[in-house]
Parts: structure tokens; C-alpha cells; sequence
């Protein structure tokens, strides 16, 4: 046995330090990362989840007390505001900066001049913040010194445009700001698209003598309709953590119209000392993300199986 | 003869006809798209313009309307004078902030993310495609998840109400973006390329040093963008975690346009909000291709 051991271990001392060191470098170096992630995105989500399922308050408290929070959460007309307002806001947002983006990228799929500078343009919000573009958007919409004043000293002073400070409206001001942000994102992607269909398809419909209509409509689409689905996808996401957009462009009001589930959660955790419900809804919005996304990467698995398939 | 004539005025008459509807076409195009250009820059010239304008100015016109006083003093005021919660020192402080957060931050993931993608793709593991998953999904974790966690390891770690505590949530979040991109990217270098190296005896830094990073600044540029502008434009760690002095740049615009005195200094605040916007608008307009290439493959993988 020990004779065997011996064997065993003789070509050991013939392996350098370095080389052993070597070939355990990679798990070393990926270690920490490996780690950190595994805390990040497992114990952080656990944690938050038992936290939703205590009784903390002011402070992180370990008392169990099962779903209570989740029902005086979804009793809550406030979270209801917020989650019909994510709704709300995700149809809008999402058709509208998809429409805007689709258009844009058609007309510059035109060869038109100066394609670099209208994409620069279009493009520029995506590098600022929510918090500036909200900022900037909240004082256009004021009325007494924004577009209303504007239109108002052309001389149409019965000319009313305050959606912003309306409890009813306040939501579209939200939509049509994000609108405006995202739609440069949406056509760079559809562009992206656009570009990367096979010319002889679109060679073929034209010498069928197909219009540019026809062909956008029965060939170049129907090709890029995964990308709808993935802008969808990623817009759904950014509603879900809309956050930045309402603290700066109407901090959730005017009252609670523009409430998001992000901005409950702050509010609940940082400023009302209720953190369990607070965790309650943090976790609900990952389950929104969740019921999006999952579906999603088992869809595209699935087509990029099917794909190596036919391949 | 005649038929011949007749036939060549219909073939002109068609071409005019065609040139119109060409012409017309061309009109529609570059119209809509000085239509939506406006919509899109228009926000961008007024916050600019109001910046150089006089304040009493602004409240008597209006913010949109053009300017007719030039000053800069507002700038300066933004910079170093204008008072936000009773200090009175503009917002340079959390400019500095906002660069000693995110510089670090960049480069430590940026830097973390390049090592994770080159062992992901090029010293593969068993269950190495599974661990690469479970780090991806660190992507898809709202900030609102990880804002109690982090609450309590900052505070234990004495980092709350600091940079520093900002730097390591960046660090943290940032590794799974970094290591989706540079993976992604790595993925694509032959695999021979690295054989043939270990065959002559590199090893594994030897081959990171001479070949994958002589072959990664594109991949580099597009993370370092992205990181950049995402770690500075952020908002929710930062008004979560720091206050008052601490604070970076997003949440201490927040913070300026939200301190309602009686008149409504737009002069400043416009001064403000470019003073926050400018850096990753530059960063933007001089790497614009890297960071659209980040996008689509930020978005698209």
C-alpha cells in the first residue's frame, strides 16, 4: 500500500512548484470574482427575501411572520398606484420607443446624407443620465416657464400644457420623456438589423419590382423580428427599475400618481422605517423581471439550438 | 416616325414623373428628420442657452426663448458658490465625487472583468459554462434587491456614507458586465493561437500579457465606456448611501433642484446639469462608435 503510494507520488516532486501554481491559476484569479457573485446574486436575493418575510421595521429584525408583509403590501393603495403605473408606463414606453426607433432607423436606412450626424443626434440622451434628462424635461413641462409659456407668448394664452402637474396626466409626462430617451436605442439596434440582412434577398424582391414599402413590410421586418423581441425585453426591464426618470422629473407626485415600484421601495425602506414591506415589494419587482426573463432565455436557448441544428 | 416620337415624349414624361416622386420622397425623409432632430436637441440647446442667460432674464421670457444677455456667471456660481443644503460650494466637491467613485470603479472592473473572460473562454473548466451563467445573472438583479444587504456590509465595514462604500457596489455589480463582454469578445480569438503558445512553454499570464491583451482594446474601450458612463450617471446608490458632502454628482442635482427657494435659479441649475451631463457627453461624442458597439452588444447577448 504504502509502496503504491510511493509510485503514485514520485512523479510529483518532477512537477515544479510553478507548474502546480499554473495550473491552479485560473480557479485563483476567478475565485474572488466567483465568490463575490455568488454572495451578490444569491445570498444578497435570500437575504432580502427572509428580510420580506420578518417583522423588520426600522432595522433588520429576524421574526418571522410569514407573507404578512406581502398582504398589507398588495392591500396598500399606494402599490397598487405604483404597479398600474408600471403597466401603464411599460405598454407606452415600449410601443413608443419602438415606433419612434423603427421609423428612425428606416429613414436613415434611406442612404441619407450625414448618416453619422442624425444617429449622434438621436442617440446623445442614451449618455446622460435620468437624472439630468429629468431634470430638463421637469422644467419644460413647468408651466410657468416652460413649453406653456413658450406657446402662451406666441399668443395663444388660453393654450394649457401642464402634464406634469396633473395628478391624471403626470404619468404621460413620464412616457413621453422616457419615450424620448429611448427611442436612440431602438433604432440603434433595428439599424443594426436592418443592416445585417442578406442583400440578395433584397436584390431578389426588387427585381420582382417589389416597393420599398412591400419590401421593408414582407422581407427586411419579418427578418429582424427577433429584434423586436429582444428590445422589448430589455425596455421591459428598464420600466421595471424605472427609478432615476421619476425621482428627478416629478419625484413620484404630483401626490402619489407617479409612484413606481422603485420609488416604493425607497420610500418604504428609507424614509417610512418600514423595511420589511419595503423588501416584500423589492422582491416582487424581481419576480416581475423574473416572470419576463426567464421565458425569454429558455426562447433563446431554444432557437439557438435550433439554429446549431440546421447548421 | 411618329410612334417613335410619341414613345420618347412618354419615356420623358415618365422620367419627370419619377424624378417628382423622388424628389418628394427625398422631401419626406430628410423633413421627419429634421423633425425628430429638433425634438431631440431642442432640450440640449435650452438647458446650454439658459446657462449663458441672465436670470432675471429667464423668469421674464421663459426658458425657451432666445437669449438675450450672455453671461457666464453661472457657471462659476454652479462650480463653487451656489448653496445646496446649507454648504456653499457649488458642486465641485461632488464632481470630484463623482470621479474618485468611478475612475477606481472603471478600472477595477474593467481590469477583473478582462481576466474572468479570458479564463471563461480560454482555460474552460468543468462546470466553467455554469458558473459563467450564474454570474450573468447578476446583470438582471435590480439595485433594489441588494440595497439592505449592502446597508449592512458597508456599515460593518465602516464604509457608509463614503466613496470608497460606492466604488466596491460598482466593483461588485460591474464584474458581471464586464465578464459577459470581454468573454464574448475572447470567445472569438482562435484557440490555436493559445495552444500554440502553451506548446512553447507560456503559461497562463505569459499568454493574458502577449496575446490576448495586445488583441483587446477594442473590447477594453467599449467596457471602459460603458462602465464610465453607467457608474457616473447612476443615482440610487448614490443618494442611498451618501449624503450631503459625500454625495456624487446625479444626487446632488437632485438634491440642488430640489432646494426650493422662492425664485428658481435656472441659470445655475442649467450650469449645473451640464456641469453632471458633460463628461459622459464627451466621453460619448469622442468614442460615440464604442459606445454604440457596447450597446448593441450589451443588449443583444
Amino acid at each position: 500500500m504504502s509502496n503504491h503510494d510511493l509510485i503514485l507520488s514520485v512523479p510529483a516532486p518532477a512537477r515544479p512548484w510553478r507548474e502546480r501554481l499554473g495550473s491552479a491559476m485560473p480557479l485563483l484569479v476567478l475565485g474572488p470574482s466567483l465568490v463575490a457573485s455568488f454572495v451578490y446574486v444569491f445570498v444578497f436575493t435570500g437575504w432580502t427575501l427572509y428580510i420580506s418575510l420578518s417583522n423588520s421595521s426600522l432595522l433588520p429584525t429576524y421574526g418571522f411572520v410569514g407573507l404578512d408583509n406581502y398582504a398589507s403590501l398588495w392591500a396598500n393603495r399606494r402599490w397598487n398606484i405604483a404597479y398600474n403605473n408600471l403597466f401603464l408606463f411599460s405598454g407606452f414606453y415600449i410601443v413608443g420607443s419602438m415606433a419612434v426607433g423603427l421609423l428612425l432607423a428606416i429613414l436613415i436606412d434611406q442612404r441619407v446624407r450625414g448618416e453619422a450626424a442624425w444617429r449622434t443626434i438621436f442617440l446623445y440622451p442614451l449618455a446622460v443620465s435620468f437624472i439630468v434628462t429629468g431634470t430638463v424635461w421637469s422644467w419644460l413641462y413647468n408651466p410657468v416657464d416652460g413649453i406653456q409659456a413658450l406657446v402662451r407668448g406666441f399668443g395663444w394664452t388660453s393654450f394649457s400644457f401642464a402634464l406634469a402637474s396633473d395628478r391624471h396626466y403626470a404619468i404621460y409626462a413620464v412616457i413621453i420623456t422616457g419615450v424620448w430617451q429611448a427611442s436612440g436605442f431602438a433604432m440603434a439596434l433595428f439599424l443594426a438589423g436592418l443592416r445585417s440582412v442578406d442583400q440578395d434577398l433584397i436584390k431578389a424582391a426588387q427585381i420582382d419590382g417589389a416597393s420599398t414599402f412591400r419590401i421593408y413590410r414582407k422581407v427586411l421586418l419579418p427578418t429582424i423580428a427577433p429584434i423586436f423581441l429582444a428590445v422589448a425585453v430589455i425596455q421591459i426591464q428598464f420600466a421595471i427599475k424605472t427609478f432615476d426618470l421619476v425621482a428627478a422629473l416629478t419625484k413620484g407626485g404630483p401626490g402619489i400618481s407617479t409612484t413606481f415600484p422603485a420609488i416604493y421601495v425607497y420610500d418604504l425602506m428609507f424614509q417610512r422605517g418600514q423595511i420589511g414591506e419595503g423588501a416584500a415589494a423589492a422582491i416582487m419587482m424581481l419576480a416581475a423581471l423574473a416572470v419576463v426573463l426567464v421565458p425569454y432565455s429558455f426562447w433563446v436557448v431554444w432557437r439557438r439550438r435550433k439554429e446549431a441544428g440546421h447548421g | 416616325m411618329a410612334d417613335a416620337a410619341l414613345d420618347q415624349s412618354l419615356d420623358r414624361r415618365a422620367a419627370t414623373v419619377a424624378a417628382r416622386r423622388h424628389f418628394l420622397t427625398r422631401f419626406v425623409i430628410y423633413g421627419l428628420l429634421v423633425i425628430f432632430a429638433a425634438i431631440y436637441l431642442v432640450p440640449l440647446l435650452v438647458v446650454v442657452l439658459n446657462s449663458f442667460r441672465d436670470q432675471q432674464e429667464i423668469a421674464r421670457n421663459g426658458l425657451i426663448s432666445l437669449p438675450r444677455s450672455f453671461r457666464l456667471d453661472a457657471w462659476g456660481q454652479a462650480w463653487s458658490t451656489y448653496c445646496i443644503g446649507g454648504t456653499c460650494e457649488g458642486m465641485q466637491r461632488n464632481f470630484y465625487n463623482s470621479l474618485k467613485m468611478t475612475i477606481p470603479a472603471t478600472i477595477i472592473s474593467t481590469a477583473v472583468g478582462a481576466m474572468n473572460g479570458y479564463i471563461l473562454s480560454k482555460w474552460r473548466f468543468r462546470g466553467s459554462e455554469a458558473l459563467f451563467t450564474c454570474m450573468l445573472l447578476g446583470v438582471f438583479i435590480p439595485g433594489q434587491i441588494s440595497l439592505m444587504p449592502w446597508a449592512f456590509i458597508l456599515g460593518n465595514l465602516g464604509l457608509s456614507n463614503s466613496v470608497y462604500g460606492l466604488v466596491l457596489i460598482h466593483v461588485i455589480q460591474g464584474i458581471s458586465f464586464t465578464t459577459l463582454f470581454c468573454r464574448n469578445y475572447y470567445v472569438s480569438i482562435p484557440d490555436d493561437l493559445i495552444k500554440a503558445a502553451r506548446i512553447d512553454g507560456a503559461g497562463f499570464w505569459r499568454i493574458f500579457r502577449k496575446i490576448i491583451l495586445p488583441l483587446s482594446s477594442p473590447i477594453l474601450i467599449v467596457t471602459v465606456i460603458w462602465q464610465f458612463t453607467g457608474i457616473w450617471n447612476e443615482y440610487l446608490f448614490g443618494v442611498v448611501f451618501t449624503s450631503g458632502q459625500q454625495q456624487p454628482i446625479t444626487a446632488a442635482l437632485v438634491a440642488l433642484t430640489a432646494s426650493g427657494t422662492n425664485v428658481r435659479a435656472y441659470d445655475v441649475m442649467s450650469a449645473a446639469v451640464l456641469i453632471g451631463a458633460l463628461p459622459p457627453l464627451l466621453i460619448y461624442l469622442f468614442g460615440g462608435k464604442y459606445f454604440v458597439r457596447g450597446l448593441t452588444q450589451g443588449a443583444i447577448k
